[in-house]
């Protein structure tokens, strides 16, 4: 029993610690935000790195979920009532609002996320994180925000291509497999899609950028223990990034919901 | 001038740094002998700010380390001093003379324009020529290392503080960059602190030598004086034996 409250008194205050220094490493990347020149180089580099990393496995990944969408819609309502009704519609809003952003999310955290964990955190136990402050540069300011601004405008672009893609995944399953006029999966999606849904994908995309670039970052720069801790933040900064993503989406959304953003 | 009293410094329950005191004079080279794990790099790391000390003070021109709060004082502390680390710390993602090149940007108001040519000219001064656009893993360690020398006195600092200058090099290397290192203290008076076990560069560039045992300062006075210590660790030590005070196992 009482190792039993060890062991959760220490994870209790090691996810504290966590939070905390997460907390602090945001409050460093605004100050540094509005008080540098940005490095728009970096910045540069990594949203290329980034949208690079992460673009085919998006692109495969929603078109495969818009097939099965579509595919189970199909069959669903044909047993309901004997004709595929509403395939566009229901593709596109599950895509739009839910799963082009979760997945998308997911797939630069594994992809992105990791590489960034694993590339400070191998730039802080070789000291070359320490030898960028002694040459007079913060590493928030050329290492963190870079990730981070390239993170908040690179994922909700990705997840807007997600949306198209998972929409033709659909499409193709559609047409081909259940024989549903192209017209007749196009009028489904316009006429009840309205850009406050697709804003509310965005912005959610938006918030799990923020998260998942604070969080790898974070794990990268705080580890220590040589190639081995390396390897521990990488799979942590994941781990804590992805859960972080479900937990999101759903406060996320409510909040949306509840400003009238649906 | 450097001015260090009383500086502790523990990780975790293993004190490291048990009241080390320090006097740089401008202008002058400290060089710091000690056993391996003996804490010099922890005192150099110290001294540019990166760990923080657990008490004692540091004094570098007049301006107290701990009236240093807000992160531009920090900053500004930092860019005082030029920084060798011990395992070089080169940035992997970056050509040679963009690492050499690296604080230029930062730390002085030089154009863009100049900056390739100055790290040529820094390299050339540790004894590299033809390095500019390899990449670090492209290098042997010692060119590693003097890569990283360049690298810290680019900007042209008006303290260095060396952690093992010439570990790695062979003995005509070794030379080269003791010969630079005493250029610096001569010829633009330069005022640093190295650490190192190689006992013919120390007393070749030290102005002064201070030999750390236990957390403390054991020796310290000039070349001279070490050489001809009677302190049986200190013996032990520039003899290089096994046996004596300082216990090897
Ligand atoms: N980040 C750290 N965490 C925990 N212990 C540390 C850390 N850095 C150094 N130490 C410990 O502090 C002691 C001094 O280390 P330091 O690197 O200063 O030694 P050194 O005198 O430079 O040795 P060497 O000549 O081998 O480079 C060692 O015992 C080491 O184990
Ligand atoms: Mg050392």
């Amino acid at each position: 029993m009482n190792g039993f409250l060890d062991v959760l008194g220490r994870q209790v205050l090691a996810v504290s610690a966590a939070l905390g220094g997460l907390a602090l490493l945001v409050r460093a990347s605004f100050y540094w935000l509005f008080r540098s020149r940005l490095e728009l180089r970096q910045t540069l580099i990594q949203m290329a790195k980034i949208g690079a990393d992460s673009l085919p496995v998006t692109v495969m990944t929603s078109f495969f979920t818009g097939m099965v969408l579509a595919l189970q819609t199909a069959i669903s309502s044909q047993r309901l009532f004997n004709e595929p009704l509403f395939v566009g519609t229901v593709v596109s809003f599950s895509m739009v609002m839910e799963l082009s952003p979760v997945l998308t999310a997911l797939v630069v955290a594994g992809r992105a996320g990791a590489a960034i964990a694993a590339e400070l955190g191998t730039m802080r136990v070789t000291e070359q994180v320490d030898a960028l402050l002694t040459l007079g540069t913060d590493p928030v300011r050329y290492l963190v925000i870079p990730r981070f601004l390239a993170f908040m405008l690179v994922l909700p672009l990705l997840t807007v291509l997600s949306d198209f893609s998972g929409t033709a995944g659909g499409l193709v399953v559609s047409v081909m497999r259940f024989g549903i006029p192209e017209n007749t999966y196009w009028h489904d999606i316009i006429d009840y899609m309205e850009t406050k849904h697709f804003y509310h994908g965005v912005i959610k995309s938006a918030v799990f950028a923020f998260a998942i670039s604070f969080i790898c970052s974070y794990r990268g720069l705080s580890t220590t223990g040589g190639a081995e801790g390396v390897g521990r933040s990488t799979t942590g900064a994941v781990v804590a990034s992805m859960v972080a993503v479900l937990l999101l989406d759903y406060f996320a959304s409510s909040i949306l919901v509840a400003m009238g953003i649906p | 001038m450097i001015q260090i009293r009383g500086l502790l410094k523990s990780f975790g329950r293993r004190p490291v740094l048990q009241g080390v005191d320090l006097d740089v004079g401008t202008g002058e080279t400290l060089v710091v002998i000690g056993g391996s794990g003996c804490g010099k790099s922890t005192l150099l790391k110290c001294v540019v700010g990166l760990i923080p000390s657990d008490g004692g003070t540091i004094i570098v021109d007049d301006r107290d380390l701990r009236s240093v709060h807000d992160e531009a004082e920090r900053s500004e502390w930092r860019g005082k001093f030029g920084y060798l680390f011990q395992e070089g710390a080169l940035f992997d993602s970056m050509s040679v003379w963009e690492n050499v090149a690296f604080g230029l940007k930062y730390m002085t108001n030089m154009p863009h324009s100049r900056y390739r040519r100055i790290a040529s000219e820094k390299l050339a001064l540790v004894g590299l020529k033809d390095v500019e656009d390899l990449k670090p893993a492209q290098l042997s360690g010692g060119m590693k290392k003097r890569v990283a020398l360049a690298r810290a006195i680019a900007a042209s600092p008006r303290y260095i503080l060396y952690d093992e200058p010439t570990t790695g090099l062979d003995p005509i290397m070794s030379d080269v960059i003791n010969n630079l290192v005493l250029d610096l203290q001569k010829k633009l008076g330069v005022t640093s602190i190295a650490v190192t076990h190689d006992m013919k560069s120390a007393l070749k560039i030290a102005t002064r030598i201070a030999m750390l045992h236990e957390g403390r300062v054991l020796a310290a006075g000039s070349p001279e004086e070490i050489r001809e210590s009677r302190d049986p660790a200190v013996r032990q030590f520039i003899e290089g034996r096994s046996m004596g005070p300082i216990g090897a196992v």
